[in-house]
């Protein structure tokens, strides 16, 4: 609860810095308070239960607090980088960081809550300041298009996991979540808590573009400004797929074996879709996306093993998440001032600005699950667990999809290393290079020590 | 209350607030005009509201009733902010038929 009021207060503040003329001093200030944040995140639940109440709306386990680190480190690496992209728009520098740590605060009442309503904040909270970052860039029509795209699907989502929350509640008369987590264990429900929870996951499964309901990813990926879609593709992604392990795991449903094969069939189906679909994409941004959704099924498939489940999901999110945040920072460099993100922009990069080049190697690397990178592992434990819990056919899909997705992936590396370029070198601002090389190198350290994410959870 | 609600039975105002979602999810899915679109997914909101607030007194219990509250709080900022792009679409599109934004596909 104290990690939600600092990181609402750090929003406010930015909002007031504007006042006082500290724009200069706004992104280094904000970054220093939540990298204060961060430690205080990691260090205040280490001395016991000091914060598990506030009438039932907050509980703050080692779940939430794992995940909210990972968050808040996704938003120091975010804004950093927003000082270098919002340079010509200087004027709305402190909104664009203001609504950058709100949609922080929402991220963490996500993982934190404890009652459904202080979930559909923050889900509301999330998704509103992302609708406006989406269309931030105002002049420009692919960037209105996509906000507009984002808002109309999400609202859409939202609509539907408000009348699955709805049902929940009619069939309990809480919106409590151990008082549900009780009442669903018992054998005879209502219909309604079934209908209600098929909505509030094929609301999730939107905000995760999982694969029936996909579609709005890719154009909204490529349509948003790039520092924003970084946001989406890492932040926004992990965050959803926290809250709906958690809901699911609250309700009981895991064992139950209709929801399995829901799990199998759309794990499968995003995984398929995803990766066939990013092969034929010249838009570095638009093939994020699709290889986003192929991963948004290898995230589902973490469910299948009930035991390991939650730290299966964390490792694979926090592997994900910090190849994509380095991925981005290197795109975010590279594209600056061009006009689309096509791959012949890359053309070169590896003579051109060999340790960028590195770092996006590394991040796809990673993300394609080559070993020694912490997406390896993942992918490694991932499979034998699932294997372990009785789900050959998913774990088969999931190989035949790794090896596909090393197609795309080598698409962008050869561009570096075996084209040549026609394009001047351009300077580029020390915070991308940090950026990229701070996340790559905690994605190798978690790789190699898998247990330094498992202690934080257990 | 409870007298009417036993009179008319939960079900009907189950029915009933399915009924307007299906109405707001169907004007969501075909019509062009973005502000009917905006219009459709409100009705899809409020028709949760009304099943909020006929739960709440099927339970005899408040938390319902707040929940309507924040709900429509969070429908306000949501069109407020869906207004904004939907303006700045405008000004650059002149138009706010939806199937005008086709700049984005592959």
């Amino acid at each position: 609860m104290i990690t939600l009021i600092a990181i609402t207060a750090l929003g406010v503040f930015c909002l007031i810095a504007e006042i006082f003329n500290l724009r200069k001093a706004l992104v280094p200030v904000t970054v220093l308070g939540l990298l204060g944040i961060l430690g205080s995140t990691l260090n205040l639940y280490s001395l016991g239960e000091l914060s598990s109440d506030y009438n039932t709306m907050i509980f703050a386990d080692n779940y939430a607090k794992t995940y909210s680190s990972l968050f808040i480190l996704l938003t120091v690496f975010l804004v950093a980088m927003s000082h270098d992209v919002y340079k010509e728009h200087q004027t709305k520098i402190s909104d664009y960081v203001a609504i950058k740590v709100f949609l922080l605060a929402g991220a963490v009442a996500m993982v934190s809550f404890a009652n459904l309503s202080m979930y559909f904040l923050g889900i509301e909270t999330l998704s509103i300041a992302l609708y406006t970052l989406a269309g931030s860039s105002r002049l420009d029509i692919k960037s209105n298009e996509a906000g507009m795209k984002y808002f109309l699907m999400g609202s859409f989502a939202s609509g539907f996991i408000l009348f699955g929350i709805c049902l929940i509640y009619g069939t309990f008369g809480t919106f409590d979540l151990k008082e549900i987590s009780e009442f669903s264990g018992a054998l005879d429900k209502a219909i309604w808590f079934s209908i209600g929870v098929s909505l509030i996951t094929i609301g999730m499964l939107f905000k995760i573009a999982a694969v029936p309901f996909h579609f709005w990813a890719p154009d909204v990926y490529e349509g948003s400004p790039s520092l924003v879609t970084a946001t989406m593709s890492t932040l926004a992604k992990v965050v959803a797929f926290a809250a709906l392990y958690k809901l699911l795991a609250a309700m009981n449903l895991f064992p139950t074996i209709q929801f399995q094969n829901i799990i199998v069939t759309v794990s499968i189906l995003s995984m398929t879709v995803g990766n066939i679909m990013a092969l034929r994409q010249e838009n570095v941004k638009r093939m994020l996306a699709f290889s986003g959704i192929s991963h948004a099924g290898f995230m589902l498939m973490t469910v299948l093993s009930i035991a390991n489940a939650a730290s299966n999901l964390c490792y694979y999110t926090y592997a994900y998440a910090l190849a994509g945040m380095a991925a981005f920072a290197v795109i975010i460099a590279v594209t600056k001032n061009k006009d689309n993100e096509n791959i012949s922009h890359f053309n070169g990069l590896g003579r051109s600005n060999p340790l960028l080049a590195a770092v996006l190697t590394a991040a796809l690397l990673s993300m394609a699950g080559i070993p020694i990178f912490a997406g390896f592992f993942a992918k490694f434990n991932l499979f034998t667990q699932t294997i372990q819990a009785g789900y050959l056919v998913v774990v088969i899909a999931g190989v035949i999809n790794s090896i596909i997705s090393v197609g795309y992936y080598f698409k962008l590396i050869l561009a570096m290393y075996t084209k040549e370029t026609q394009e001047t070198t351009q300077n580029i601002p020390f915070v991308y290079y940090a950026v990229g090389v701070i996340s790559i190198l905690i994605n190798l350290v978690i790789g190699m020590h898998p247990n330094v994410i498992t202690d934080l959870l257990n | 209350m409870d007298n009417i609600l036993n009179q008319i039975g939960i079900e009907n105002y189950i029915f009933l607030s399915i009924l307007l979602f299906c109405i707001g999810v169907f004007g969501v899915l075909y019509r062009r005009n973005a502000i009917i679109v905006f219009m459709s997914i409100e009705i899809m909101l409020n028709a949760v509201n009304l099943l909020f607030v006929a739960f709440s007194t099927y339970h005899q219990d408040p938390k319902g009733q707040v929940f309507v509250f924040f709900s429509m709080t969070v429908a306000a900022a949501e069109v407020a902010v869906g207004l904004a792009i939907l303006v700045s679409v405008f000004r650059n599109i002149g138009s706010v038929d939806i199937s005008n934004l086709k700049n984005l596909k592959g």
